[in-house]
């Protein structure tokens, strides 16, 4: 490119020099200029267009070596590439509390055995969840998910294998799995909007559901999200007993309804009904005379669980707004029969008929008011309502079952600068415990790893 | 007992609707299925041309309306991993699961652009399959659209012909439109712009426009003032003429950068439903094209 200045430049200084004279000879040589001028432009347009037709070939060359690369890596290269999907959580809290976290207990009902207190004091490690996931064949997928304690040892907290589509709407479920009832049971702690669970849940039961059984499930061919399951198991956990016989011990039933409101609106609502008959369903309480005794329950255990959930989000896009409110009722009724000092540590074994109706609630908002922070709060009441004891029982041994009406107030922010990360910040006011309020700060990150498993509704 | 299973007999008892049930899990394959189906489809789209396609929840209205679907078309390459999967496991419903015939992904059918070379969460929100917005690219449509228009003859082999014309008479079309736009779109090529999100590269690909810069330092992370301020410092050398962003992506970050840097903020709706003008595929790149050029002026 750099010729043609050059030589235009020589072009003219030749032009000034000649004599004023020779008119036609300058009109020629001006003409021979012109030409030369317009076949150097011409040749330079045809350079620049090779130009462009090779960058363009290079990028071709470029795209197809990755077509080949992809091509490559899209063959599975070992054993390996039918390893299944491996996730893991990872959870850990700061904690102040103003009471002690041992001394827990919820006034009015009979402890679960569950581990449903406030976390230790300070740092603490919350459970690591290891999930692994596959299908097993056309028809089957298998998934596990072991949550290891940070004191040692791993709890098998799921483990089931599940039909994908046994056609007509129905799913069928076996093994270990969380129970379909309600609406927080069937979630991973992990993906709880608050760090633990709803007072009605760790009084009901024992923090959340989980059967060893079966769960048959079926989606009605309507627009409207109708869906129902049915669930047996053998029991085990609060609140029903191992009962050492053949045939489920516990049954559960739910029902689900769902759909959208407009675009930017969508909601769930179910029913649940979960029975049992446990069997000697142990429990410590200090009696009258101040001694530690165990007391146990033989009856039928019926409840109840109504839950609602309503999502909005302007134009249905979450990421920027969204609102979450929830709530969900529980409703208790045990009738049967309560023996006092089963093991004689005190006055000796005694026994009565034994009959309570016991409720609970939470309601809670979330409000994710700019992308990636979120706002909550969360109102927790319990009604232990009286419990009747019958025959020779006395009430002034069963101090934990005095009548009490345990309330909390739980508020939370939480960060999420990308799907894998939250950071929370939890403030709570819990009553609980009769005449005892437990100021509770939590500081908390969940965090997963490896797949990215898809998050239920 | 007796009204809930007189209930349920009257739900079995519903009429089946004409034509293939179908399933589409963002607008442009549901415009696409709609071209080639026509009235012999029945089309529901999960999601709105305003929602981000990365952040979509399994709705209880979705698990219904797969619980019944002859075929889900999913963009594919982990654009729906966060919910999609969920839906088809609860739907009960043995034919859209993976593999089968009544599961059909577009990414499978195209060329895909910007395949990692590693695997790290610490690059972002990175695609193991390479970059899933295909739908920039309209040449991407008629790759999509044959390989779509012959499982859909698959699945409804007595509505096959009329699959056939319909996809014959929209691919005409769509390659008349092709040439529209390439011709109108012709002063773009070469034009340097920048990104909110990588979401892109098929639409560069198409018209040659050349990125300089990613206003997201890693995909799906929000970019800082601060960022911005050095990407700004960046570019100087070589300023973008525009700065471009998808209709449900958030405006500040787009519209901070187009003011430091003087240029012009573009609104492209990324799939139908994007904007008023973008109803139909046609009515997407009509727009597209037309808002690129509207910025260059």
């Amino acid at each position: 490119m750099n010729h043609i200045p050059l030589w235009t430049l020589a072009a003219a200084g030749v032009l000034t020099s000649l004599p004023a004279t020779a008119d036609d000879d300058l009109k020629a040589l001006r003409e021979e200029i012109a030409q030369m001028k317009q076949a150097y432009e011409q040749r330079i347009a045809a350079l620049e267009s090779r130009l462009v037709q090779t960058e363009a070939k290079a990028g071709n060359a470029e795209t197809s070596a990755r077509q080949a690369s992809v091509a490559a890596s899209q063959k599975p290269a070992s054993e390996s590439a039918f390893n299944p999907a491996i996730s893991l959580v990872l959870a850990g809290t700061y904690t102040r509390l103003s009471q002690d976290p041992n001394a827990y207990a919820i006034g009015g009902f009979a402890p679960t055995g569950g581990e449903v207190g406030p976390p230790r004091r300070s740092f603490g490690l919350g459970e690591s969840e290891l999930g692994i996931a596959a299908n097993i064949s056309p028809t089957l997928r298998g998934q596990m998910t072991l949550a290891l304690a940070p004191e040692g040892g791993a709890d098998v907290e799921e483990a089931f294998i599940q039909t994908l589509g046994l056609g007509q709407g129905a799913t069928l479920k076996a093994g270990r799995f969380l129970s379909g009832i309600g609406y927080m049971n069937g979630q991973h702690a992990h993906t709880w909007d608050f760090a633990d669970a709803p007072l009605a849940y760790k009084a009901m039961l024992g923090g959340q559901l989980k059967n060893d059984g079966a769960q048959l499930k079926w989606v009605a061919p309507t627009d409207l999200l109708v869906e129902v399951g049915a669930e047996a198991a053998s029991g085990g956990a609060f609140p029903s007993t191992d009962r050492n016989q053949n045939g489920a011990t516990l049954g559960a039933l739910f029902a689900h309804v769902g759909g959208d409101a407009g675009v930017s609106n969508s909601w769930r609502a179910g029913l649940s009904l979960l029975g049992t008959s446990p069997r000697d369903r142990q429990y410590e309480d200090a009696d009258s005379t101040g001694t530690t005794v165990s007391n146990a329950f033989s009856g039928r255990s019926r409840t109840w669980i109504a839950d609602a959930i309503w999502k909005w989000a302007p134009n249905g896009n979450a990421s920027e707004r969204n609102l979450i409110v929830q709530g969900e009722y529980f409703r208790r009724k045990e009738t049967g029969n309560m023996a006092y000092d089963v093991n004689a540590d005190s006055v000796g074994p005694l026994a009565g008929s034994y009959a309570s109706t016991q409720s609970g609630f939470y309601a809670q908002a979330i409000y994710q008011f700019m992308p990636h922070w979120r706002a909550g709060y969360r109102y927790d009441r319990l009604d232990s309502g009286n419990v009747s004891l019958g025959g020779t029982l006395s009430p002034a041994d069963f101090p934990l079952l005095a009548a009490y009406r345990p309330k909390r107030n739980t508020v939370m922010v939480d960060y999420t600068p990308d799907e894998f990360t939250r950071w929370r910040l939890q403030l709570a006011r819990d009553q609980s415990r009769p005449d005892v309020t437990d100021n509770q700060l939590w500081l908390q990150y969940v965090v997963s790893l490896g797949a990215h498993g898809a998050h239920s509704y | 007992m007796r009204i809930v299973i007189l209930l349920l007999a009257s739900l079995l008892a519903l009429p089946a609707q004409a034509g293939l049930k179908i399933f589409a899990t963002v607008p442009e394959w549901g415009a696409l299925a709609k071209e080639i189906g026509g009235d012999k489809a029945e089309v529901f789209v999960a999601t709105t041309g305003l929602q981000d396609p990365h952040h979509i929840q399994a709705r209880p209205s979705l698990i219904a309306r797969t619980r019944d679907a002859d075929l889900v078309i999913a963009t594919g390459a982990e654009l729906e991993i966060g919910w999609l999967p969920l839906v088809q496991r609860e739907s009960g419903n043995p034919r859209i699961q993976p593999g089968q015939a009544g599961y059909f992904e577009a990414a499978r059918q195209v060329r895909m652009l910007e395949m990692p070379s590693r695997l790290d969460r610490a690059d972002g929100d990175v695609h193991a399959g390479g970059n899933p917005h295909i739908q920039t690219d309209p040449r991407n449509f008629l790759l999509v659209g044959a390989a779509l228009a012959a499982r859909m003859a698959e699945l409804a082999p007595a509505d096959a012909q009329s699959y056939a014309a319909n996809w014959k008479s929209f691919a005409e079309r769509w390659r008349a439109a092709l040439a529209r736009w390439e011709k109108q779109a012709a002063p773009l090529r070469g034009l340097p712009i920048a990104v909110q999100h990588k979401a892109f590269p098929y639409l560069e690909d198409w018209l040659g426009l050349k990125e300089v810069a990613t206003l997201e330092p890693k995909p799906g992370v929000e970019p800082s003032v601060a960022y911005l301020g050095k990407l700004l410092a960046q570019v100087a050398a070589n300023p973008p003429k525009l700065v471009m962003r998808a209709a449900y992506q958030s405006p500040q970050a787009a519209e901070w950068f187009g003011r430091e840097a003087k240029v012009p903020v573009v609104v492209v709706p990324f799939t139908v439903g994007g904007s008023d003008k973008a109803k139909d595929l046609f009515g997407l790149f009509d727009e597209t094209v037309e808002r690129l050029l509207a910025a260059m002026k």
